[in-house]
């Protein structure tokens, strides 16, 4: 695939709100460029992972090459580079983007701009990308084309007036998109002569091929054979193949070089040898700095992620590695709970981010994992000076030793219709925001404007969002920084002894509340022992809820009739089933089902 | 002559029998057994069926003598009384008897008359098992039954009068808008009549009974609500103590009897002594092999003649079931197990495969004999009230 002229390559993204319809106009680029036939086209060919199929979002960046003969009659290679539309994803997006050289907006000809368009197409301008607005779902009754225009010229400030009106599901206008892909995204830079410079956007590990790797070659060419070195880790490997990302599939070619987008299998053997973000070069014929790479984005959400069997703790190391390798922004470090063994604290983007892990884990690596109550970082001020970073409540120094506490402050836009501002601000009182003002964006919508404390919208508050406003309100935050606050640590202790799995910060003013919630929620998850069992939340020493699972005093099979005894025997091994599926603290056995229940505390 | 020698000279083990007859005049509130009602003519054809598996089974009685039979159901006492006196006799063809046999059946207070009562004497039948649950008619009606406490008196006297010493009636607790208070008379109106036997269980909702219906909305459908888990416990306790006053022996969980009348069919379930099920549906254990009769009546009454084609979830026990089975039985009985017996047929284990588990649960006080060797090993009070939870434990990983 060598000789392809630079000019004639476009390497673009497709960035939308949830739900606008990126994902079936990427469907419908792919298909009208010709190389699958519509027979073969599979609803959504770029999320092949089953997980974003079935939840409707992409979550992991894919890309695709395909080739689009224009009106001009000159053939284009297309890179599309899929982003993922969530804002815990807003990290994977600016790693998408840093491939690209434009960007295609996808705004919803009903619904307007929302609070991701936004996110977005900030994200995309920040990476000097050009971006082309298209108009989508031009066919639903509700659209209103001319006003969605006009809103992206006066929010965004972007010319929109030739924007194509689309409707991806119906394959209206898809002509116009490619067109305008063509004619309005630049072409990429680049001297194939200079020496390799390739930037990491993603990798994979693949059981026979081993770490794929994902790039974008800025500068230079690589070939089958090329002695490459990962500039960030030092990795030094040949090149074992180098190709291009088919529908689904990779294909292999002969060389890549400046401009273009494709993937290189090495010898590495080791996952940790590649990080998305590093520049690729030629060992022997090496470029003077690396690319600028990405920002390195922390974790905003941690929880203890441990093997329902802990002889499966090895596996579960493994895993997290190899999802690791394309995903960057999930941390692990090994640590071991008096409840639950050993296991791992996990940093997340956020709560879709920790549920997605959790759900890959299940699936693809076949592990039945127990997580803790996800937590934010909190920073811990001693009185000897020092400061410390707090991701496991169990950590949290003694009280004595503590100054005070910062806890961390998102700035939050909510896009509502003005029916339910009321019970939206309810909504972000109730979780301790602070009110900064609204704006209009038109007579019926608006956006709300708060500070919220991060660890009161990590549970939930996606949900109670979404179910307060039928559906209409739309979310966006970004990290504002740490503000001191009034923060304790509230201990579970059952039986008296104290749960270390079950403890979690909260603020001062929800911790009584929290702890009755948890102790109701906990009494109905524990089994009757023969002993009385107190379930008691506690602040310091002080105990501020309790119940108590009363003393099993019968359990009796009466009948055993005509000699059945098979019968008699299935239901004792259905008693010691559910005992083997226990967690033993103390001489209390306490199900893997109570850790998660307690992360659902909000369902009625 | 030739019986007592065969048995005297051990050649020959005793085996129980099982007669299942899976019809029922209606089927009660509470029933998920294996019966139903049907006309005369397939209950004919089904009594003479069973004559037919018995005379299939004739191999056995090469090496086996039956010691007690019991004829279960269903409503065995619907059924002609000289088809069951029939089946009698062909057992009694095919097998050898011990000296005094003993040889139950279950009779529906509703169902019986003097004259089949005189007949099942005749045949050999010595004791009557009476479902009678309730003294209280209001209590019976909800449960189905197809008789009042009156019906049952009459009953009970008449089966008397014909000569039945051996007496067992069937009584249950915890049933729907019961109070301690009318359980309680429901007792003392039976210990009054001073039968041999009682058994006492407390109700348990199947599902797949119109019960399990009713109560699957907290309610129940025109119905009163079940006792608290409190009332159910306290009616439990008043029955032992009750009982005990009364001069009956607990002799298993469920189950109390005056001195030499303890059921010797029943026994045999909880020792693992060999027992053959005959009639549909019906659980057998023959050397350590359990399986079961089909449940379809049309296929037992075409197969019946050859046993073997009708044996259905045939199981041969390892040598683990089978030491599970020996604990987790013998431990429903009040007078638990021999340790010495347990080493005796299992090689000497029992140390290496129980001691833990014996000494936890007799910390717990949940079993008690395990520290004084030699000795039995049973159960506590506590440790009965709990038998799921501490039997299950008796199961090997």
């Amino acid at each position: 695939m060598s000789g392809i002229e630079q000019s004639k390559i476009r390497n673009f993204c497709i960035i939308a709100h949830i739900d606008h319809g990126k994902s079936t106009l990427a469907d419908r680029i792919i298909e009208k460029t010709g190389l699958l036939t519509s027979r073969e086209m599979q609803a959504q060919v770029l999320d092949n992972m089953d997980l974003e199929r079935e939840r409707g979002i992409t979550i992991k960046a894919q890309a695709v090459r395909i080739v689009y003969k224009a009106q001009d009659g000159e053939e284009y290679v297309f890179n599309l580079i899929d982003t993922p539309g969530h804002v815990d994803f807003n990290y994977e997006v600016s790693r998408s983007l840093a491939a690209c050289d434009g960007a295609v907006l996808v705004v919803d000809a009903a619904q307007g701009i929302e609070a991701q368009t936004l996110a977005n197409v900030y994200l995309a301008l920040d990476h000097d990308l050009d971006v082309i607005p298209v108009i989508n779902k031009i066919d639903l009754p509700s659209a209103d084309p001319q006003r969605v225009i006009e809103e992206i010229e006066d929010v965004i400030g972007i010319e929109a007036q030739d924007a194509p009106l689309i409707s991806a599901k119906a394959g209206i206008n898809i002509e116009q998109v490619l067109e305008q892909i063509v004619a309005k995204i630049p072409a990429p830079v680049g001297n194939p002569d200079a020496p390799l410079q390739a930037l990491i956007f993603d990798s994979l590990y693949d059981s026979y091929k081993g770490v794929i790797v994902f790039c974008r070659i800025k500068e230079g060419r690589v070939r089958k054979g090329t002695k490459i070195k990962m500039m960030a880790t030092g990795a030094v490997a040949d090149v074992v193949e180098i190709g291009y990302f088919g529908a689904g599939q990779f294909i292999p070619c002969e060389e890549l070089s400046a401009g273009m987008v494709g993937y290189i299998t090495a010898s590495l053997k080791n996952v940790k040898d590649t990080s998305v973000g590093d520049t690729v070069t030629d060992a022997l014929n090496p470029c003077k700095a690396p690319l600028p790479g990405y920002k390195k984005v922390n974790p905003m959400v941690y929880c203890g992620m441990y093997p329902a069997d802990g002889a499966k703790y090895p596996d579960l190391r493994d895993a997290l590695e190899k999802l690791q390798l394309n995903d960057a922004s999930l941390q692990f470090e090994p640590e071991t709970s008096i409840a639950l063994g050993f296991g791992f604290r996990c940093g997340f983007l956020g709560l879709l981010h920790l549920e997605i892990i959790q759900e890959r884990l299940e699936r693809e690596y076949n592990l039945d994992i127990v997580t803790t109550a996800p937590g934010v970082i909190y920073k811990v001020y001693k009185t000897n000076g020092e400061v410390v970073e707090l991701t496991n409540p169990s950590n949290l120094p003694d009280p004595s030793e503590i100054d005070y506490m910062e806890e961390p402050i998102v700035s939050a836009e909510i896009m509502v219709t003005t029916e339910f501002i009321g019970q939206i601000m309810d909504l972000c009182q109730e979780r301790r925001g602070v009110y900064l003002g609204m704006e209009y964006m038109e007579e019926t919508r608006a956006v709300l404007r708060y500070e919220l404390p991060l660890n009161e919208i990590i549970y939930d508050f996606f949900d109670a969002l979404k179910s307060r406003s039928r559906g209409y309100a739309s979310f966006d935050y970004e990290m504002k920084g740490y503000e001191r606050s009034e923060l304790v640590k509230l201990d579970i202790l059952i039986n008296k002894e104290e749960v270390d799995a079950l403890s979690f910060i909260v603020h001062g003013s929800t911790a009584y509340e929290r702890g009755r919630k948890m102790c109701e929620k906990l009494k109905d998850e524990i089994p009757r022992h023969l002993f009385e069992v107190p379930i008691q939340a506690a602040v310091g020493s002080k105990v501020i809820a309790r119940e108590t699972v009363k003393a099993m005093r019968k359990d009796v099979l009466a009948k055993c009739y005509g000699g059945d005894i098979s019968r008699k025997r299935k239901l004792l091994e259905k008693q010691k089933e559910g005992k083997k599926r226990m967690r033993q603290v103390g001489n209390v056995e306490i199900p893997q089902k109570a850790f998660m229940s307690v992360l659902k505390l909000d369902e009625k | 002559m030739n019986k007592a020698i065969s048995k005297a000279s051990g050649l020959k083990k005793p085996l129980g029998i099982y007669i299942h007859i899976p019809f029922c005049i209606s089927k009660c509130s509470y029933c998920d057994f294996l019966s139903g009602p049907a006309d005369e003519g397939t209950i004919n054809t089904y009594m003479d069926a069973l004559v037919k598996e018995i005379e299939g089974n004739r191999n056995l009685g090469s090496r086996f003598f039956v010691d007690t039979v019991f004829f279960g159901g269903g409503t065995p006492s619907i059924a002609a009384p000289l088809k069951i006196k029939a089946v009698m006799e062909k057992l009694k063809e095919v097998f050898e008897f011990d000296e005094s046999p003993e040889v139950t059946i279950e009779a529906n207070p509703g169902t019986i008359t003097e004259k089949k009562l005189m007949i099942y004497r005749e045949a050999g039948i010595n004791r009557i098992s009476m479902g009678l649950q309730s003294t209280e008619n209001e209590e019976l009606k909800l449960l189905g039954r197809i008789h009042t406490y009156e019906e049952f008196l009459e009953g009970y006297r008449m089966a008397e009068k014909c000569g039945f010493s051996n007496i067992n009636v069937d009584l249950m607790s915890a049933l729907p808008g019961q109070t301690p208070e009318l359980w309680a008379k429901t007792l003392e109106r039976i210990a009054d009549l001073d039968p041999a036997h009682i058994s006492a269980y407390s109700l348990i909702i199947e599902e797949g009974t119109p019960f399990y219906e009713w109560f699957q909305d907290k309610e129940g459908r025109n119905c009163p609500p079940l006792p608290s888990e409190e009332e159910e416990r306290g009616m439990y306790e008043l029955t032992k103590r009750f009982l005990e006053a009364r001069g009956y022996c607990q002799y298993e969980i469920s189950n109390y009897a005056k001195e030499g009348f303890i059921c010797r069919h029943n026994m045999g379930y909880w020792r693992r002594k060999d027992y053959l099920g005959l009639g549909t549906g019906a659980a057998s254990l023959i050397d350590n092999v359990r399986f079961s009769n089909t449940e379809s009546i049309p296929e037992y009454i075409e197969n019946c003649g050859s046993p073997d084609s009708i044996h259905k979830a045939t199981q041969n026990l390892s040598v683990q079931e089978q030491m599970e089975e020996f604990m987790f039985l013998g431990l429903r009985t009040t007078e638990g197990i021999d340790k010495e017996e347990f080493d005796r047929v299992f090689s000497g284990k029992f140390e290496a495969v129980y001691g833990k588990i014996c000494e936890k649960l007799e910390k717990e006080g949940l079993l008690k004999g395990y520290s004084r060797k030699p000795g039995r090993i049973c159960l506590t009070g506590k440790g009965m009230d709990l038998s799921n939870y501490v039997l299950a434990q008796f199961l090997l990983d």
